[in-house]
């Protein structure tokens, strides 16, 4: 429990030092750009099957479950939807993420630790902390719920295409389902969340990686503790923030 | 000049450095020497700052660093260099980005000045043709000389180096001795290096510091070391049997 405690307490004087001013907002800018594209826009073709993927089961599942005459066919897009927006969409892809891009954040500043190249970083007066990690939290928080949205569309797309194939259900009654009782909040509720997680991936990944001293093992051990930890602090605010936000 | 006063500095409740007092001059290329595992390596990185010592004072000219706050450090940094034992390139950025880095993040110098002042140091390390390369693409010698044009790139006042040598073949391990040599002279540098290369203390050793078990052992010049008579040094200097032949025939 101490050992929580004074990691909790690294993890805050970390953030204390990644929050502080920038030395030149227009690299910072550049660096932003260069990061959107590595931790976002490379990981839409994986959200993307997964999600695409995972959209038809829920529809095929949805089919063959409410096979009963008191329950509308359109149910099936509906739940699909319902699916797709709350949960799968940003939990199950924010840990998909923590696994892929988190590892990645974990390795990559955890490697620079070993080979000296934050402490280049320090020895030139650059705060490398800031330099290195804010760069990604804030291209992460800003296009990590672009990707929710990303996998709901296509995870809708998904359950309609099954729909279509199999027909367990018309496309139009799988569209008519799709639309049913819409409540807007529920979409603006994940792409919160899904701002927090990835708040939470990569300031947690990034503590992990620019913590190891030491050799290559290291690494690879801070890269696992920080999917590890990652994905258990997204299940802890998942259902803080359903709390919060759904009650 | 840089002058470190009784310094001491201890890890997990092991003594690395002992009371060392030294100092280091200015124009000229002063060598840390000592076994692996002497201390030479954490006496080079409290010099720079990156470990603060248990207690003592180190002095860049008249700035004492242990008394200087966080901010007042950080500007003070900006006058360092540093050559790190592998380089220490950011991997993910060219030759060129590399060395532009601390002209992007402390210079308000326009992009043809920045331009201008990265090739001028590329070319002090012959590098020119080398800028659009990434530090996977280079030799160790490369990688080196990159990394002295990063370190001189804002014309700093102290230079450190550590194990500037390790993993090069002795010609290239020269070339890279006199081009620290020539930029410290050229600039009127105080260059720090670590080293335990014979070759380099024989080359370029304008003063040259002994380190032995955490403690400062001997300091002399190059010429001093032939004739010392200290039985640590001889053993570390002359460490092959060649060589202790030779020293008795001095």
């Amino acid at each position: 429990m101490l050992k929580l405690f004074a990691a909790i307490g690294r993890y805050m004087m970390l953030m204390r030092k990644v929050f502080s001013r920038p030395e030149k907002a227009g690299i910072y800018y550049r660096r932003i750009l260069v990061e959107i594209e590595a931790l976002g826009i490379n990981s839409m073709p994986l959200v993307a099957i997964i999600s695409i993927f995972i959209g038809a089961v829920i529809a095929l599942q949805m089919g063959i479950t409410l096979e009963s005459p008191f329950i509308p066919k359109f149910m099936i897009g509906y739940a699909t939807r319902e699916t797709m927006t709350l949960e799968f969409s940003s939990t199950v892809i924010a840990i998909i993420l923590a696994g892929k891009v988190g590892s990645n954040i974990a390795s990559e500043i955890g490697t620079m630790r070993i080979t000296e190249q934050i402490d280049a970083l320090e020895i030139m007066g650059v705060n490398s902390a800031s330099y290195l990690i804010l760069p990604k939290i804030v291209a992460t928080v800003l296009f990590f719920p672009l990707l929710a949205l990303f996998s709901m569309m296509i995870g809708t797309v998904g359950g309609y295409i099954i729909a279509a194939f199999t027909g367990i259900v018309l496309p139009a009654e799988y569209v008519e389902g799709l639309h049913y009782y819409f409540i807007p909040f529920e979409i603006t509720y994940s792409l919160i969340k899904m701002a927090v997680f990835a708040f939470i991936i990569t300031s947690i990944s990034a503590f992990y990686g620019y913590s190891p001293k030491g050799n290559s093992l290291e690494v690879g051990r801070a890269s696992t503790r920080a999917v590890v930890t990652s994905s258990i602090t997204i299940m802890i605010f998942n259902l803080i923030l359903t709390q919060l936000m759904l009650t | 000049m840089i002058k470190c006063e009784n310094i001491f500095k201890s890890f997990d409740g092991r003594t690395i450095l002992q009371d060392i007092s030294v100092q280091f001059e200015s124009g000229k290329t002063n060598l840390i020497i000592g076994r692996s595992g002497s201390g030479k390596t954490v006496l080079l990185k409290t010099l720079v700052g990156l470990h603060e010592p248990d207690s003592g004072k180190i002095f860049y000219d008249d700035k004492c660093y242990t008394d200087l706050s966080f901010t007042d450090r950080r500007e003070l940094r900006r006058e360092v260099g540093m050559i790190f034992q592998g380089g220490a390139l950011l991997d993910s950025s060219t030759v060129y980005e590399n060395v532009r880095l601390p002209l992007d993040m402390f210079t308000n110098q326009s992009a043809a000045e920045k331009d201008k002042r990265v090739k001028e140091c590329l070319a002090r390390v012959e590098l020119s043709h080398a800028g659009h390369l990434y530090p996977s693409e280079l030799s160790g010698g490369m990688i080196k000389r990159a990394a002295i044009a990063r370190a001189i790139v804002l014309n700093p006042k102290y230079l450190f180096c550590d194990e500037p040598n390790s993993g090069l073949d002795p010609q290239t391990s020269i070339v890279i001795d006199n081009l620290i040599h020539d930029i410290t002279v050229e600039y009127n540098i105080t260059t720090i290096i670590n080293t335990h290369d014979m070759n380099s203390v024989m080359e370029i050793g304008e003063k040259i510091v002994y380190i032995h078990q955490g403690k400062k052992w001997w300091e002399g010049s190059k010429d001093d070391i032939l004739h010392a008579d200290n039985q640590e040094l001889n053993d570390f200097v002359f460490a092959s049997a060649m060589a202790k032949r030779a020293k008795k025939s001095l």
